[in-house]
């Protein structure tokens, strides 16, 4: 009998000075160790070199390489933005122009929430702005010329976003269609039945006071109820904190330190005081923005703590793996689309209310430049796995602030075009230095 | 040896457009043993890999899970039998922490909502249990490094206490010690009863570990070998080819000749 490979190479194994197996009679005796141990020997083995160097100011380091920075850029940018304006106009910071910006960024802002998404898998939805005039177009057409009830016209118009999204999904995640070119079909045909639906004149007005008009021009100005919503949300985000921190500690996992949590209490708590503070001095709280508000913290839950939004973010960091583990890729990639279509709807309805009408400008390529650079602005990566909604807010702010501000100024829309194309460009080479800092550590 | 096989593929056949991938391919795996896929290039090893794991379903042909028909149409599928599959590449998420790429596709979660808690607990303890030291459960995983990436992959294979383990080429990019680790641990998962299919271009790794060579040539089986009585050579023909005739279908050489 010729002896076995095995055995040889198990006792060579053994006469390696450096390794840490058992001897091999004590390997008999102990036949219940189990692959644990031998893998995590082949694990200590690999992870040696690591632990040395895992000190924590490394730990410090590497985040800031990987760019892993969080919203700070972006709070920085928005900071000297709003700075910069206030020194050249006093009248920015006044309560009335702020009121006006907060309103003016849902209908964008809910449009960028939609294109997050799609950005997070990693692909681009150009026909959003065309959905968003459509969703207007539809409205109005229904509820002006067909005498429609609004909740119904409105319900209406959402659906034909979301249907729109759901044909763009399936031609790109079904057919294979590359999604740039399905959507840019789509920018065409949406863009070509809005018109059509529009008639000769190209825009249709509605009622000033209807369901739509509403969504805009409805503030709060109870100071009980718009405080109490402050503190609600503020008291709601240390409860949840805590509760996930007693968890943690209970399980004995390593967890933020309770200091840390009233200090980011704290922090929330003077952002959305002064917010409702500020507003309030004007006309109170926009309805239009709760709504945007409400909307990004619940696609934040959805994209962060919900299994399908792992699904999303999976899609983003490599399709192959993702469908390896099980994720139905072509459903996630639809319903994405789907998302996207329906948020940009959403945003058009906003948009139209603002103009209490439906037009053919509404729905313009300026809004889908626009919605696509506040996601990017915000910090949501281009190449796919890397973002939050909550990006679409910041990076909305910056972008109608320089064009408030602008505005302010008497500056000419075309220095507003290239400056806001110069924050762009300037987000995507953040964007791509840090992908590309990642790669040349052949890490991605 | 059990009456039973963990798993038998029986007339599998796939095919990619013009390409018949796979065709009319036998495979049994018996709890306990190691089984060595081996092939040459295009030879059908990760089709059928994919096929066994549920990520490229056979076209025809029958899977026998111990003894009954079953269908495997989906990874899910796989898993819920207890197949775990650990990549050639790996097929993890770069962006995603060491937490969520061992729960990908299985998470845990309470009213749809992830538990992040118990998902980290259980990935600690895992760690903990296989003695693996990664400095934050909580960093992406393209922080980590290529070998830090490859334990999480195998890590992940224990995760749902799998019946039978697929391993793609698991030593491909490993060094000769770490190989030999590696190849430790595919014992002892075989000595716990687990079934392993291991796809291997190594002949010294196949020789070391392997109870039963199965060859796969342009996707149809070519010979299935004991390790422990057949010549490296008869294996590698059989790989190339070369035993595609009548000369080399005689009788092999004695066992004294090859080392």
């Amino acid at each position: 009998m010729a002896l076995r490979g095995r055995r040889n190479r198990t006792h060579t194994t053994d006469a390696t000075p450096t390794t840490d197996a058992t001897p091999a009679a004590d390997r008999e005796d102990d036949g219940h160790r189990g692959p644990a141990g031998r893998l995590g020997a082949y694990a200590g083995r690999l992870t040696a070199p690591a632990g040395r160097l895992g000190a924590p100011t490394e730990a410090v380091r590497r985040r800031l390489r990987e760019g892993g920075t969080g919203p700070v850029p972006v709070l920085l940018a928005l900071a000297v933005t709003w700075i910069v304006f206030q020194a050249l106009n006093a009248n920015f910071l006044s309560p009335r122009n702020l009121s006006v910006l907060s309103v003016d960024i849902v209908g964008t802002g809910m449009v960028a929430v939609g294109i997050v998404f799609v950005l997070l898998i990693g692909e681009i939805d150009l026909a959003v702005g065309s959905l968003a005039g459509l969703a207007g177009a539809v409205f109005a057409s229904l509820n002006v010329n067909l005498g429609m009830p609004e909740w119904l016209a409105v319900l209406v118009a959402v659906l034909c976003g979301t249907a729109a999204g759901a044909v763009h999904g399936f031609s790109f995640a079904r057919i294979g269609v590359p999604a740039f070119v399905v959507t840019l079909a789509g920018l065409l045909v949406w863009n070509g039945v809005t018109l059509y639906l529009l008639g000769p004149d190209s825009s249709i007005s509605f009622s000033e006071d209807g369901l739509v008009a509403t969504l805009t021009s409805r503030y709060f100005d109870s100071a009980v109820a718009v405080y109490g919503l402050a503190a609600l949300c503020t008291a709601a985000y240390l409860l949840v904190s805590l509760h996930d921190r007693g968890r943690r500690a209970a399980a004995g996992m390593p967890c933020r330190p309770t200091a840390g949590i009233w200090a980011r209490t704290a922090l929330l708590a003077l952002v959305s005081f002064s917010v409702v503070y500020v507003l309030g001095r004007f006309e109170g709280l926009p309805l239009a923005l709760l709504i945007f508000l409400a909307v990004i913290v619940a696609s934040d839950l959805l994209l962060r703590r919900t299994p399908y939004g792992r699904q999303v973010l999976a899609l983003g960091g490599g399709v192959e793996a993702a469908r390896r583990s099980g994720v139905d890729v072509v459903r996630v990639r639809i319903s994405v689309f789907m998302v996207s279509g329906t948020l940009a709807a959403v945003g058009g309805l906003f948009i139209a209310s603002r103009l209490t009408s439906a037009s053919q400008i509404s729905g313009s390529g300026v809004l889908l430049i626009n919605a696509i650079a506040a996601a990017v602005i915000g910090g949501t990566s281009l190449f796919g796995g890397r973002g939050s909604t909550w990006s679409a807010l910041l990076g909305v702010l910056i972008i109608q602030s320089i064009g408030s501000g602008m505005a302010l100024l008497g500056v000419e829309p075309p220095a507003q075009f290239m400056i806001t194309g110069g924050v762009l460009f300037t987000a995507v080479v953040v964007d791509s230095l840090t992908r590309r800092s990642a790669q040349s550590r052949g890490r991605v | 040896m059990a009456a039973q096989p963990l798993l038998a593929l029986r007339g599998v056949s796939k095919r990619f457009a013009a390409v018949q991938a796979l065709e009319d391919v036998e495979l049994e795996i018996r709890a306990g043993e190691v089984v060595a896929l081996m092939g040459d290039n295009a030879a059908g090893k990760s089709t059928l890999v994919k096929v066994i794991s549920g990520v490229g379903p056979a076209d025809r042909g029958v899977i026998e899970w111990q003894g009954s028909a079953v269908q495997i149409r989906r990874p899910q599928d796989a898993q819920v039998l207890g197949i775990a599959t650990v990549y050639q590449d790996l097929a993890m998420c770069g962006n995603l922490d060491v937490v969520a790429n061992l729960f990908l596709g299985r998470e845990i979660h309470r009213l749809g909502i992830l538990d992040e808690v118990e998902m980290e607990r259980r990935t600690r303890e895992l760690l903990k249990t296989l003695s693996i030291r990664i400095p934050d459960v909580r960093v992406p995983l393209a922080t980590l490094s290529g070998g830090q990436r490859q334990v999480v992959a195998i890590t992940r294979s224990f995760l749902g206490e799998p019946r039978l383990v697929l391993l793609d080429e698991p030593t491909a990019s490993l060094g000769i010690e770490q190989t030999s680790q590696l190849l430790d641990l595919i014992e002892e998962l075989r000595d716990q009863g687990l079934g392993v299919l291991l796809i291997s271009h190594n002949m010294g790794d196949i020789k070391a570990v392997a109870d039963r060579v199965a060859v796969l040539r342009l996707g149809r089986n070519n010979g299935f070998f004991d390790v422990t009585t057949t010549s490296q050579e008869q294996i590698i023909s059989s790989i190339t080819g070369a035993s595609d005739n009548a000369v080399a279908h005689r009788t092999s050489r004695p066992e004294e000749a090859w080392p």
